[in-house]
């Protein structure tokens, strides 16, 4: 069915047919028309952000914790730029975003027109693919193409900048939903071949490993499914990146926490020691692997990634098995089940065994204090007083995102909403304004840092227009306390610009956006203003004063193998400002 | 749990494990000819820190808008393998081959040398253009442009020729190169 309508019309339809509910995203000239339209109808909520960052970060928000595409509207020239870093975060995590701009009228492009940027080429090294629309016949088919490109394969952000002209033009609108107007067609089942040859590596392990990571997430809760089942089915031990935390229960027996550079002993030294590695939707990170040449080296490994860029881009692997997670899985378990294989019983228990001795080292242990607050305690007792609910957990990036991603402990996929590969500052609380925007009922909480909590401080006041009661739970320890640490580790102690100078009395600063504060700094106290927080139906902003020189453990020092962790209990200072070498300070 | 200071290497340095291996390889990309796409393909060379020996593009399918981009860049296999899976990441690009794995694939170039003088040297040129198939396009008393057509190699040694016999400028298209046999792209 076709109809007529302008471009600004065919904007809202398209929204409409592709079943968007919430947009993000902060009004300008050059999207005029689309937001006359956004007023003219009920089916699409626009929430009106702060800063057009804030809208990309709240759509990724809502992607992530939905498993839908999020969806970011914004003006040309600055809105535009000011998307830039939302857009990027949404390629490296690999977040379905569709980004709708403004642009000047076709007719003044080139001509260094009044908020003219060239956006396209602005964003075209990060979005997944961008178009800049030039006729009205092109905009139906675009808009549509748009959501299948960001959501299809391995999703990520794509941007669609429209004249104004255009977006005034009346043309012809088509549903081409289901249409593809690009050859993009990723492959999504893999070759039997490739599937038997993993079972025949998997069946004959003796130190198995599954090594999962975002993309199991990405591929939805099928796949999270048959994640779990194929668990139960050998029996294996499984570990998952910050990206991927939450498909395995972290309850579950064959949980061994978190890997990579904040992860814990057991996890790394068994990617270390195990010979064969199942990677389920990771991309073999720096965080994870720490030295390639000491990464895994007697292991056989099998990489399963849709995309086939990520295979062998950092470690070369012995079975590639380019596919989605979901169909990959469910190909695994059937040829698994058809081959019944018998395990060596024996090997497994001694490598268990051998797991559990890890294990026992407790990596996550700290020094408790009763005078002060810890983090690592706050993550933990955050976690014992929100459990039971149904919570979501975003964070900003520092060492209070690895103490979430640590010490809170996720059983669902989709819970946890973090800036892995760009580690963008000021992610967490727009990120949970468009989380709990999904989730009105649920408890949505950004564990947060003094300082990124003022990167994107502005959507406070987002959060309390559109009445999305998010908690901002500030680890306050007075400093950039991820970079501290590595100037403790790198450059001799020299805290070169990473105390937190004139911070703002966060208690006022949220009663002056009209939301809650609330200060604890005792142990003691801790317990009753989290359950304050939590019983306060509005945004919070929770002062929690830590101390400050606490350092994140464990801890792979960059440039260095699985197996030279830096522990917790058994480090000192000293340790700690030798631990890294000269080829491993050049590094990030 | 012991720490040796300054120990190890380099997680990230992959490349200094094959150097042996490392050499040129010719990409053909079949791609939407729409704008932006040299853009993205040449965004993708930059951004990633590969280096592009030759860049050629061309409509080939006016019908359909489609245009072969035939790319020279150098690489020990598992860069070029990731070259070649990062361009097929771009959603304009239908098809990526490596006529270097594919084997002996026609390779051609064409190039237009100016050299300027007189008496000798003059004669000379005109001798080695004879010699090497370039064609004269243009020539005035004291000037001569000529055309060659040919593999990369056989121009850059004509071209060091003419640097003796008063070369003014040269102008290389980048290379065209097919697959041998009945195969297509
Ligand atoms: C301060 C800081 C510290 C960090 N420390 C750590 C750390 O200690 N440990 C850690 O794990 N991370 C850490 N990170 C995060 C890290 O930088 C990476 O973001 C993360 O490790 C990448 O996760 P991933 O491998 O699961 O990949 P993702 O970025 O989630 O990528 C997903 C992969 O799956 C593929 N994929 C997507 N969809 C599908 C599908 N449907 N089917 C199949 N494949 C699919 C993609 O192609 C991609 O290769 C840290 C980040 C910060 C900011
Ligand atoms: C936008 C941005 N700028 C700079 C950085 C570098 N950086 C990483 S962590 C960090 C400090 C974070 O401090 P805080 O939010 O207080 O968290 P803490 O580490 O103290 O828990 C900085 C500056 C970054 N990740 N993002
Ligand atoms: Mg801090």
């Amino acid at each position: 069915m076709t109809r007529q309508m302008t471009g600004a019309e065919m904007v809202i339809q398209a929204l409409i047919d592709q079943g968007v509910d919430t947009i993000f995203g902060y009004p300008g000239g050059a999207v005029l028309p689309i937001f006359d339209e956004l007023f003219q109808q009920e089916e699409v909520r626009h929430i009106l952000v702060r800063h057009e960052q804030g809208a990309g970060h709240a759509a990724e928000g809502y992607a992530r914790s939905t498993g839908k595409v999020g969806v970011a509207l914004a003006t040309s020239g600055p809105g535009a730029t000011n998307m830039v870093t939302a857009l990027t975060d949404a390629l490296l995590d690999s977040i379905p975003m569709v980004c709708i701009t403004g642009q000047v009228p076709t007719t003044l492009i080139g001509t260094d027109a009044f908020q003219e940027a060239d956006t396209v080429g602005i964003t075209r090294p990060c979005t997944k693919h961008n178009w800049l629309v030039r006729r009205i016949e092109d905009l139906p088919a675009i808009l549509h193409e748009a959501f299948r490109i960001a959501t299809t394969g391995r999703p990520g952000p794509v941007l669609v900048d429209i004249p104004k002209n255009i977006q005034f033009q009346t043309g012809t609108y088509e549903n081409c939903k289901d249409k593809a107007l690009t050859q993009y067609h990723p492959a999504v089942k893999a070759p039997d071949a490739a599937i038997r040859e993993a079972v025949e590596l998997m069946a004959a392990a003796k130190k198995p490993i599954l090594y999962t990571g975002g993309g199991v997430i990405n591929s939805g809760p099928k796949a999270v499914a048959l994640l779990r089942d194929l668990v139960k089915m050998t029996g294996f031990p499984v570990t998952s990146t910050l990206m991927g935390l939450g498909a395995y229960p972290a309850s579950g027996k064959n949980w061994l926490g978190m890997l990579g550079m904040h992860g814990t002993y057991e996890a790394n030294l068994a990617m270390h020691d195990c010979d064969v590695m199942v990677c389920i939707g990771a991309r073999f990170d720096d965080r994870i692997t720490g030295r390639i040449d000491a990464f895994s080296p007697n292991s056989k490994k099998i990489h399963i990634d849709i995309d086939p860029s990520s295979i062998n881009k950092n470690v070369v692997v012995d079975l590639p098995i380019v596919g989605d997670v979901g169909s990959v899985l469910e190909d695994m378990i059937a040829a698994w089940n058809a081959r019944k294989p018998v395990q060596d019983k024996a090997a497994h228990a001694a490598w268990w065994r051998q797991i559990d001795g890890w294990r026992a080292r407790k990596c996550l242990t700290y020094r408790h204090s009763a005078e002060a607050i810890m983090p690592q305690y706050a993550i933990e007792r955050l976690f014992e007083l929100t459990k039971g609910r149904d919570t979501y957990i975003a964070t900003e990036v520092g060492q209070h995102q690895m103490w979430a991603a640590q010490y809170y402990h996720f059983d669902e996929p989709n819970r946890f909403m973090t800036s892995g590969g760009l580690g963008t500052m000021g992610y967490g609380l727009p990120a949970a304004i468009g989380t709990q925007l999904a989730h009105p009922g649920s408890l949505v909480i950004d564990i947060a840092g003094d300082a990124s909590i003022q990167m994107n401080i502005q959507e406070l006041s987002t959060a309390v227009q559109h009445n999305a009661p998010v908690k901002a739970f500030i680890l306050n320890n007075q400093y950039m306390g991820m970079v501290r640490q590595w100037q403790q580790l790198l450059h001799g102690n020299r805290l070169s610009h990473s105390y937190v100078d004139s911070q703002p009395d966060f208690v006022r600063l949220a009663e002056a956006y009209g939301a809650v504060g609330i200060r604890c700094s005792k142990p003691a106290d801790l317990d009753d203003a989290i359950e304050e927080m939590i019983r306060i139906d509005k945004p919070v902003l929770f002062d929690c004063h830590v101390v400050s020189l606490a350092n994140c453990f464990p801890m792979i020092p960059s440039g260095k193998a699985h197996n030279e962790m830096l522990l917790g209990t058994d480090v000192s200072d000293v340790d700690i400002g030798t631990a890294i070498g000269a080829a491993g300070k050049v590094l990030v | 749990m012991m720490i040796v200071a300054g120990q190890s290497q380099s997680a990230y340095f992959l490349e200094e494990e094959f150097p042996a291996t490392e050499r040129s390889h010719t990409l053909s990309v079949l791609v939407d000819n729409e704008p932006g796409v040299l853009a993205r393909v040449v965004g993708l060379f930059s951004g990633r820190g590969y280096n592009i020996e030759s860049l050629t593009v061309s409509e080939i399918e006016h019908s359909n808008h489609q245009s072969r981009i035939t790319i020279v860049t150098t690489g020990r296999p598992p860069v070029i393998s990731q070259i070649m899976h990062q361009l097929g990441r771009l959603i304009p690009v239908h098809k990526v081959i490596n006529l270097t794995w594919a084997g002996d694939a026609l390779e051609r170039e064409l190039a237009l040398v100016k050299v300027a003088g007189k008496g000798e040297m003059r004669d000379e040129a005109l001798r080695l253009a004879q010699a090497f198939n370039a064609r004269i396009v243009d020539a005035t008393l004291d000037s001569y442009v000529f055309e060659m057509t040919g593999a990369p190699a056989d121009i850059d040694r004509f071209v060091g020729l003419m640097k003796e016999c008063g070369l003014v400028e040269l102008a290389r298209t980048g290379l065209a190169a097919l697959a041998r046999g009945k195969m297509g792209i």
